[in-house]
């Protein structure tokens, strides 16, 4: 029963292992929109060359098709992008010195928070613990005489 | 140290608005070319007047300023005059870069506007914009005798641009190409 099954898996598995590398020599459609969705159009800044309807844009994803068919790396393709339009083009800059303050930033500020809430918490801790040692015999004491008044 | 600590938002509060005032007073739309002090991308294609094949090479050993140029662009009338100026002055060897238009535009542009290039390369897919990073026409490149690109100028020249950058550079690359020994 189980290898009657197993007879048409394998085939299966056979026409799927074929079929990928055919594909590949194609170009993968979801690949290029991932690479075209991290890629900003320098005509419409604030889109990328995939949503963006600039001449430019449309001329770049020719452009992505074209390496991409030459078999480039997603890497090679951003280098590729980088040389000419600069770091700006990627929608995720790289990490050097010039970039250290945008990716750091926020963790220092975050850094800076904690150390801030840190402070201010425990000097309000210490002053309810101020008000804790105040000795309860004075504190009857005084509470007596205002009593009497 | 307390006092530091509560003075302290009051402090950052300032900065940001230091940071973001100065960031109104750029224009994000010039982008820092990473062509600068590199060597101009190779090109081959021919001449817009004459259809001569021309390349990166007919441009080497001289200080060339390559300006981007369409007929379908209307910043490019604006800067055109100056243009034309620059080159009656013969401070510099202008040539065009026709990007993405017809020939028979382009040379019709040409007529009604005058002609200061000393040649247009013929751009018509703008693959040699690409290579260049042309994405605002005009655009204006400095190419120095080596073919290194000295400067880039995005959207239409100035006066004060000419006079106060572009000039003062050009007089300089034209003292590094002169040999002083």
């Amino acid at each position: 029963m189980t290898n009657r099954l197993i007879a048409p898996m394998l085939l299966i598995l056979a026409a799927l292992l074929t079929a990928v590398p055919a594909m590949s020599a194609e170009v993968d459609p979801e690949r290029m929109r991932n690479l075209e969705k991290e890629l900003r159009c320098l005509v419409c800044q604030n889109q990328s060359i995939a949503d963006s309807h600039a001449d430019l844009a449309a001329d770049l994803r020719k452009e992505l098709e074209r390496l991409m068919r030459e078999g480039k790396t997603d890497d090679e393709i951003r280098a590729w992008m980088v040389e000419r339009y600069g770091d700006f083009v990627l929608y995720r800059p790289p990490f050097k010195p010039m970039t250290w303050a945008l990716w750091l930033g926020p963790f220092v500020l975050l850094g800076l928070g904690a150390i801030i809430i840190y402070r201010v918490t425990t000097t309000s801790r210490k002053s309810d613990s101020e008000a804790a040692a105040v000795d309860p015999e004075k504190l009857k004491a005084a509470l007596g005489r205002g009593k009497d008044a | 140290m307390n006092k530091l600590i509560w003075s302290l938002p009051f402090l950052l509060i300032v900065a940001l608005i230091l940071l973001l005032g100065r960031g109104l007073e750029l224009d994000p739309r010039e982008v820092d070319s990473p062509l600068i002090n590199k060597p101009a991308p190779r090109f081959e294609s021919t001449t817009l007047q004459t259809g001569e094949p021309t390349s990166l090479d007919d441009i080497l050993g001289e200080v060339t300023l390559l300006n981007v140029w369409a007929s379908w662009c209307v910043a490019c009338r604006q800067e055109h005059p100056l243009i034309n100026q620059l080159a009656r002055s013969g401070v510099v060897r202008i040539v065009g870069l026709n990007y993405k238009d017809e020939r028979v535009n382009g040379l019709r542009w040409l007529e009604q506007h005058g002609d200061p290039y000393a040649w247009s390369v013929v751009d018509g897919d703008g693959r040699i914009g690409i290579d260049y990073g042309v994405y605002g026409v005009p655009e204006t490149f400095v190419i120095d005798a080596k073919g290194q690109i000295r400067a880039k100028r995005i959207g239409p020249v100035t006066p004060d641009y000419i006079s106060g950058e572009l000039i003062p550079l050009i007089q300089q690359l034209k003292q590094e190409n002169t040999p002083s020994s």
